[in-house]
């Protein structure tokens, strides 16, 4: 008997699986089987059902929608996937997966998240049972440093530093915490992990709990990610009836429990010590460090706090041996990264890599480049945090210190990539406004400087640069560096500096000659209707909010540039290719 | 106090009785306790704030510094159908700020308006997520990808015809 498994990640259903995986149900006359799993990562092929014959995953479907159901239903019965083969995987596609190694993502979309059978039935749980069972907290903390792990949410620190000093930390008890207040724009990698393998997660946890010595585990969710908070309650509740989680785990004396707390949307609580005030129930605001966490953290306890991505790793060093993760990567980043792939590349969604890989081996190569073959332009790293890296350094290794090279960071694992289309001052002005909006306010550099640097941008697109502005962003980035609190301010002016170092010439051009190359900036633009090309059928002009196209009928028509406001609306109803932007 | 203008909403606050019996006496529990409260009555009326600091043992002005903080919180009710539109990177680059337009023109509100039937409240948020499904929105648990200007505003159209026919 057949077997389809829809992928259910959040990118998943916001495509639909939701409504495939019903009709697949509801035609479902026990001829077949039915299954869930989380993300595979192949966001731009969702939804995506996978057909399985005992433990064979005959086909791959991809881009299904309801209205395939029927014959797909049909085909699952006969065993004759003949029917369907219009929405078989393409070869070029299934490439995206091969190219990768995966560690942290291992499981997702192969099992179901919601079944910690499913998790049991691949080896799960047998980490923290060796750990447990065979090996000192002082024997997995040098287990970790052979394996090089660093933090994955961004700043790259060693994971075994992190442990020992909370382990060494006088103090009871302690909290293990985790961090997933994925709040930067563009990035959706913890997401998956615990929407697609929490129990992965758990067991990672554990593992550093028992390391440090923690009585109680937290993690913090953001509350945009409703899906994963439900997946990972339920896997938290499967794990303490088997008795993964609790009192006396496993019948060896360790102790650890584990909840959810659900965050209220702040960026800033990213920043680990305005993580611990949020988690206390204030406003979570940061605070200069020393004394760091792991001396003094949630309610003044150690504490000790990782990015769900290098959780992810753990289990798997634990069984593998942290040699085997150090074999891969480069002198200074070991094992693999997670990328969230997006924007203007033609094969978009979750990419894991070893270290030391190109950038240009993840776009083109994973990715297939850009779409409509148009010329890459950028790639913005990091986020908020993080800059844009230039067509000319493509080739860069991803690797912590080469990546800080360029200016940007290794950062969470977003990955934007842009074409020509995208103005770069414009992009930057964007990220301007994020870090503004999301400035916590304690510090003067970081709330006033960041929002003068939101102010010169917003007059740059508007065509109302001046001489000297480029000097004085590059001033002003640089006294917030030195001056911010914390990594929110210390890294909000990099997407500034990336840019002109690398696009100083796009902020020239809207300044002296006040024009956008990439045609973005509206106010730069000037709507103009070729002569030779107009008909005269007054479709413009009749859409045009302003009046400001005028023309007797079957004649070119003018638009008048003092009274248009640059809508766009002409050239969207424009039949002929008529209207040119400048 | 009598004379402040918020004195006079009265919300049921017998409705918060069970979140406070669980949470009320647990330390650090104010974030979650809003998130309820948010839940039970769609936004914090100002004598819930003032109930929840009564009840926490925390002024008021921390409360609504908490409340103030967090954008998951709202002061002021929303429509009937809140649309959250995703502004993140990927959103921003793949043309968000034309959807962002288009449902502003739709529905003659701006960011964090609602419409004047009390059916549709516009957030732009910073990033949902789903970013290779981009431009992307949520109407309530709903996600909508792959948008554009004219797929939005038809989105808005369906969901007003189901709400005329009911």
């Amino acid at each position: 008997m057949m077997k389809a498994i829809v992928g259910e990640g959040s990118c998943g259903l916001a495509a639909g699986a939701g409504k495939v995986y019903a009709a697949l149900e509801a035609r479902n006359t026990g001829k077949y089987e039915m299954g869930v799993t989380g993300c595979i990562g192949m966001c731009f092929l969702e939804p995506i059902v996978d057909i399985y014959e005992g433990k064979e995953l005959k086909q791959r479907l991809v881009r299904v929608t309801e209205g395939d159901a029927e014959d797909i239903a049909a085909a699952m019965e006969s065993g004759d996937l003949s029917g369907v083969e219009r929405l078989f995987i393409q070869d070029e596609d299934a490439d995206f997966l091969n190219q990768q190694t995966r560690i942290a993502l291992r499981h997702c979309g192969l099992i179901d998240p919601t079944s910690i059978d499913a998790y049991i039935e691949e080896g799960g749980y047998e980490a923290i049972r060796k750990v447990l069972t065979t090996m000192t907290p002082e024997e997995v903390i040098e287990e970790i440093k052979i394996s090089g792990l660093a933090g994955r949410g961004g700043a790259g620190f060693p994971t075994w530093f992190k442990w020992n000093a909370c382990r060494q930390a006088a103090g009871e008890p302690k909290y293990l915490i985790c961090n997933a207040d994925e709040g930067d724009p563009g990035a959706f990698m913890d997401r998956a992990v615990i929407e697609s393998d929490p129990h992965n997660l758990i067991e990672g946890m554990l593992v550093g709990a028992y390391a440090i010595g923690a009585a109680e585990m937290v993690v913090y969710v953001r509350a945009e990610y409703p899906l994963a908070i439900v997946r990972l309650e339920k896997a938290i509740a499967q794990a303490r009836e088997k008795g993964f989680l609790g009192e006396n785990i496993m019948g060896t004396g360790f102790s650890c429990d584990m909840r959810i707390k659900a965050g209220a949307g702040a960026f800033v609580c990213g920043e680990e010590t305005a993580l611990i005030a949020s988690l206390e129930g204030k406003r979570g605001m940061p605070r200069l460090k020393p004394p760091f966490p792991a001396n003094s953290g949630y309610n003044l306890k150690p504490s000790n706090i990782n990015n769900v991505e290098t959780y992810a790793n753990v289990a798997w060093i634990m069984t593998n041996g942290g040699a085997a993760f150090s074999a891969m990567g480069t002198e200074n980043s070991k094992g693999t990264k997670v990328f969230a792939l997006t924007g203007k590349v033609k094969r978009g969604g979750l990419v894991e890599i070893p270290m030391g890989k190109t950038l240009r081996d993840v776009i083109f190569g994973i990715g297939g480049g850009i779409r409509e073959d148009k010329e890459f332009k950028a790639v913005q790293m990091g986020g908020p945090s993080g800059g844009c890296i230039p067509a000319s350094l493509l080739d860069t290794v991803i690797d912590y210190k080469a990546l800080a090279a360029t200016g940007a960071i290794m950062g969470s694992g977003g990955m934007v990539v842009m074409d020509s289309s995208t103005c770069m001052v414009e992009m930057t002005r964007f990220f301007l406004n994020f870090t503004t909006n999301e400035s916590c306010g304690k510090c003067v550099p970081c709330r006033l400087g960041t929002k003068r640097m939101h102010e010169i941008l917003t007059r740059i697109v508007s065509g109302e640069g001046k001489e000297g502005d480029i000097e004085l962003l590059e001033e002003l980035c640089l006294a917030i560096k030195d001056g911010a609190l914390c990594g929110l301010g210390q890294t909000a002016p990099n997407p500034v500096l990336t840019t002109i170092r690398y696009f100083r010439d796009e902020y020239e051009e809207h300044i002296k000659n006040k024009k956008c190359p990439a045609k973005e900036c509206t106010e730069l633009l000037q709507y103009r209707i070729v002569e030779d090309a107009c008909k005269g059928c007054t479709a413009c002009a009749r859409k045009c909010p302003v009046q400001c196209i005028s023309g007797e009928a079957k004649k070119p028509h003018v638009i008048d540039q003092s009274k248009c406001i640059k809508c766009g609306n002409c050239i969207a109803t424009c039949r002929f290719d008529a209207i040119v932007v400048e | 106090m009598s004379e402040c203008c918020c004195a006079n909403k009265t919300s049921d606050l017998s409705l918060l009785d069970d979140v406070m019996e669980k949470y009320a006496s647990v330390e650090g529990s104010l974030i979650t306790i809003l998130q309820h409260a948010q839940e039970i009555y769609g936004y914090l009326p100002i004598d819930v704030i003032y109930y929840v600091a009564g009840r926490t043992g925390n002024s008021p002005a921390k409360v609504m510094g908490v409340a103030t903080f967090y954008t998951q919180f709202r002061l002021q009710p929303v429509g009937k159908h809140l649309i959250m539109l995703c502004k993140g990177t990927a959103c921003h680059v793949n043309g968000a700020n034309s959807i962002e337009k288009a449902i502003c023109e739709e529905l003659k509100i701006k960011d964090g308006g609602t419409t004047e039937d009390g059916l549709f409240t516009l957030k732009t948020v910073a990033c949902l997520g789903c970013c290779s499904l981009s431009p992307v929105m949520m109407i309530g648990e709903e996600t909508y990808g792959s948008l554009t200007p004219a797929k939005a505003v038809e989105i808005l159209g369906d969901i007003r015809a189901k709400e005329a026919a009911q």
